[in-house]
């Protein structure tokens, strides 16, 4: 199987922040990578890098992502004077995209919604629309920056649940980037650990028996993220 | 628990909404109309009175009736007319070039060097100090008067859309990168857009503007138009012609404006502000 997302020996600079030394990364097509760091480890530079959009980046190294590449931020990213549906299906032409579009809405539980506003939704919602934006464009590889990082906890569960349930239907290979432990090991085939701008653990999870791997998981994930600290 | 509902005092069953605090009550319909109402008032009561000299200031009834006769006769509409037209091709003509203007040197780096430069500078020009060269450029015709109004329109609406354009956000134009939005796909749905409320600030200012910058052009060197009807009647002292002139400007003004509210309400009705 060709790999979804190659990255080969990405080095990426900026002046004030953010630094990649040297990280080399493959994810299958349709798996799940859930992308932990602390704070300033270089995980969202290296989702940027990944999405193009370091264009003031200095640095070296090779990247392969495919053609049909969606991103999530953390932030909805709607647009404001864009009506639902009108902001889940920007950019695409054809005949059947508004279909495609509010099929999308409807997948992401938002039937009927298609004419509102996006200051009219919560945080979760608006959420839920930047996913079915994200999904209408069928994917072979989903970017998402820490997307539930501003939500309350309660949405947060429903949001991975939601996720987990998308990703299996459209299996596009995803890049989560995130700093919560337990939403990487509830969701992801595998968690890549970075840590000042190098890859420094990698664990795959069996989805058979995830609940009993997660206390084992969750500790050693611990131990590399604790010891980067000293 | 009888000691605890004895000292708290019973919350009412139905609570009450939240008074504003530092937002505010949605305003009345008319609302706006409420100072001008009471200007009136004070204009009438004062000329009643008697304090006020007809000579100097007639009474507000005296331009109506003086409206009326001069709609009789046909000169008022006839001198609206001509005064709208110059007002609407001066608008037009401003507004498209401002806009046209701010896309090009928000959007290319050679245009903003370039054309904000050059805004800059003639910032600090009055545009009324322009119409002598105006006139000796253009002549006295109606080409000079198109030219006057526009070029008063051209700035605020090139500048009010100029700064709303670079202040459009770059998340915003990151996701257009993202979704792989075309050069104009981003113009149309990112950009324009986002400089929308700008371009409607601009257009408030301008039309203004017009209204000013065609009092000034019509009392020069005019054969027809509001302004020319007020300068013929200072020549005669018909007060009464001049306050009807006076009361138009007033009007235009005041519906102008009104207008491009109107139209800035429908326009941002995606917005949720303060003055709503």
């Amino acid at each position: 199987m060709s790999a979804a997302v190659r990255v080969r020996g990405l080095t990426r600079r900026y002046t004030l922040k953010g630094v990649l030394n040297g990280v080399d990364l493959d994810v299958a097509p349709g798996e799940f990578v859930a992308l932990l760091g602390r704070s300033g480890s270089g995980k969202s530079t290296l989702l940027r890098a990944l999405a193009g959009l370091d264009h003031e980046a200095e640095g070296s190294g090779e990247i392969e992502v495919p053609e049909r590449t969606s991103v999530v931020f953390q932030d909805a990213r709607l647009l404001p004077w864009m009506r639902l549906l009108d902001n889940v299906v920007l950019g695409l032409s054809g005949r059947d995209a508004r279909a495609q579009g509010q099929r999308a809405l409807a997948e992401v539980g938002l039937a009927g919604r298609e004419l509102d506003w996006p200051h009219e939704l919560s945080g979760g919602e608006q959420q839920r629309v930047a996913l079915a934006r994200a999904l209408v464009r069928a994917p072979e590889l989903l970017l998402a920056d820490e997307p539930f990082g501003a939500l309350d906890a309660l949405t947060r569960v429903k949001m991975h649940a939601l996720l987990r349930r998308l990703s299996e239907a459209h299996d596009p290979a995803v890049l989560l980037v995130t700093h919560d432990i337990d939403e990487a090991i509830l969701l992801a085939d595998r968690i890549v650990v970075l840590d000042a701008g190098r890859l420094s653990a990698d664990i795959a999870i069996r989805s058979s028996d995830r609940k009993e791997q997660a206390p084992i998981v969750r500790e050693r994930l611990l131990d590399t993220l604790s010891l980067g600290a000293r | 628990m009888n000691a605890l509902t004895d000292i708290l005092p019973a919350r009412p069953a139905v609570a009450p909404p939240a008074a504003h605090r530092l937002s505010m009550e949605a305003p009345a319909r008319f609302g706006l109309l409420l100072g001008p109402a009471l200007l009136l008032l004070y204009w009438a009561v004062l000329s009643v009175t008697g304090f006020l000299d007809p000579h100097i200031l007639p009474a507000p009834w005296t331009a109506v009736t003086t409206a009326i006769q001069l709609i009789r006769e046909g000169r008022l509409q006839e001198h609206l007319a001509v005064s709208a037209g110059r007002a609407a091709a001066g608008l037009l003509l401003g507004s498209v070039t401002g806009v046209i203007f701010a896309l090009v040197s928000g959007l290319t780096l050679l245009g903003g060097y370039v054309i904000d430069g050059l805004v800059q500078l003639k910032r600090g020009i009055p545009i009324l100090a322009l119409i002598p060269f105006m006139v000796l450029w253009l002549g006295i015709g109606e080409t000079m008067k198109v030219a006057v109004i526009a070029t008063s329109v051209f700035f605020p609406i090139y500048i009010q859309t100029h700064t709303a354009l670079r202040a459009i956000d770059l998340r915003h134009v990151e996701l257009a990168e993202t979704l792989r939005l075309s050069r104009w796909q981003f113009l149309r749905h990112v950009v324009l857009p986002g400089a929308l409320p700008g371009f409607l600030t601009g257009l408030r200012f301008g039309a203004t503007g017009a209204w000013l910058a065609l009092v000034v052009v019509e009392q020069l060197n005019a054969t027809s138009g509001i302004g020319y009807m007020v300068t013929l009647a200072r020549n005669y002292a018909q007060t009464d012609v001049m306050l009807v002139g006076l009361v138009v400007y007033a009007l235009l003004g005041f519906g102008s404006d009104a207008a491009v509210r109107i139209l800035e309400r429908r326009a941002l009705r995606w917005r949720r502000t303060l003055g709503r």
